[in-house]
């Protein structure tokens, strides 16, 4: 199935998990200064094990960069 | 610790609030902030990109500041609260800077949508320090709400046009019951002393010192100003007055008329009128 991944369309497999698609990425679950918006709805660090993903979710990664 | 600020409970030495936004690079950055001496630092919250090299996050570490995540970039106040829970899971602080703009030219906040935005954040358990225009009204709207800072502006983010309305901010000054951070405007180290003279607790500048040929000497220079404006606004300021006021007592001027008193000398050459003392001073 498909999610957009910070706006890029990314295959994942059925039943993944954000904690699961975020370690793909390179941000283990434990790692500090990332946050991840699921359809515009906050999702906590602790959900991130149990949250999983459906076709078409738009999930946003983000973390601390330059500014203010 | 003689002349401490405390934002919310916590105590802070430096004066000086860095923003991170505009430097050209994390090692430029790490030089500027470390010259600054700053305590706080603001962070952007933005997409994560695969493969940068580097986390400001280290950097702050390394430096040793407090970090401030801000609310950059939001129009409106559903995205700001938002923003906000996102920095909070992020970095595990409720500290947050928010900041609701109006429109991408001018960047002056968007005052309904600041207020909606603080008083949901405020309920919701946030230490809210909120970026505002100078306005003596909202100030005290968003300080009565429950935002432990009120930041007006000086003048636009980056413009580096200095304090535009230093009546305002007076009077945002003078009714303040929580600090008053001046946030935005500063170009150069005589604004931020400005600021401090006129009473503001502190002073938040990012781009008059990223963007500045020598970031790392503007930030000392930054770090000085603040310093001397507090101690000059701590000293308490002489009152202009259109008119000159002698520094030097008119008393004891000597008399240096070239001409002896009258009846003591046979005078030389024509008489002269003497010179009344006491009149010459300077």
């Amino acid at each position: 199935m498909t999610v957009i991944v910070n706006g890029q369309p990314a295959q994942v497999a059925p039943g993944q998990t954000v904690a699961g698609l975020l370690t793909g990425l390179g941000h283990p679950p434990g790692g500090p200064g990332i946050a991840v918006a699921l359809n515009g709805e906050v999702v906590p660090r602790s959900a991130w094990p149990t949250t999983a993903l459906d076709d078409n979710d738009r999930l946003e990664v983000l973390g601390a960069s330059q500014g203010g | 610790m003689d002349d401490p600020l405390v934002i919310a409970g916590q105590t802070f030495t430096s004066r000086l609030v860095m923003g991170t936004g505009g430097a050209a690079s994390l090692e430029a950055l790490e030089q500027a902030l470390a010259a600054s001496g700053t305590e706080m630092t603001t962070v952007a919250l933005r997409r994560t990109s695969p493969g940068a090299r580097g986390s400001i996050l280290d950097v702050l570490r390394r430096v040793g500041c407090r970090l401030l995540p801000n609310t950059a970039g939001c129009f409106t106040a559903r995205d700001a609260v938002r923003t906000a829970k996102l920095a909070r899971e992020a970095f595990d602080t409720d500290w947050i800077k928010l900041e609701v703009i109006g429109d991408d030219r001018t960047l002056l906040p968007d005052a309904v949508e600041l207020r909606d935005a603080a008083e949901t954040l405020v309920d919701d358990g946030f230490t809210v320090l909120a970026y505002t225009n100078d306005d003596p009204v909202l100030a005290r709207h968003l300080a009565e709400l429950g935002c432990a800072a009120v930041m007006p502006l000086g003048s636009p983010i980056g413009s580096g046009m200095g304090i535009t309305n230093p009546y305002n901010l007076r009077i945002i000054i003078e009714q303040a019951t929580v600090p008053v951070i001046l946030d935005a405007g500063v170009g150069t180290a005589s604004d931020a002393a400005i600021a401090m003279e006129l009473g503001c607790d502190a002073v938040l500048l990012a781009s008059a010192v990223t963007r500045a040929q020598d970031p790392a000497l503007m930030a000392e220079a930054m770090r000085k100003a603040v310093e001397a404006g507090r101690l000059a606004h701590r000293a308490g300021r002489i009152p202009r007055r259109l008119y000159a006021e002698a520094s030097t007592p008119a008393e004891g001027v000597p008399d240096l008329s070239d001409r002896p008193a009258e009846g003591t000398r046979e005078p030389h050459g024509e008489p002269r009128q003497p010179t009344a003392p006491g009149e010459r001073v300077g």
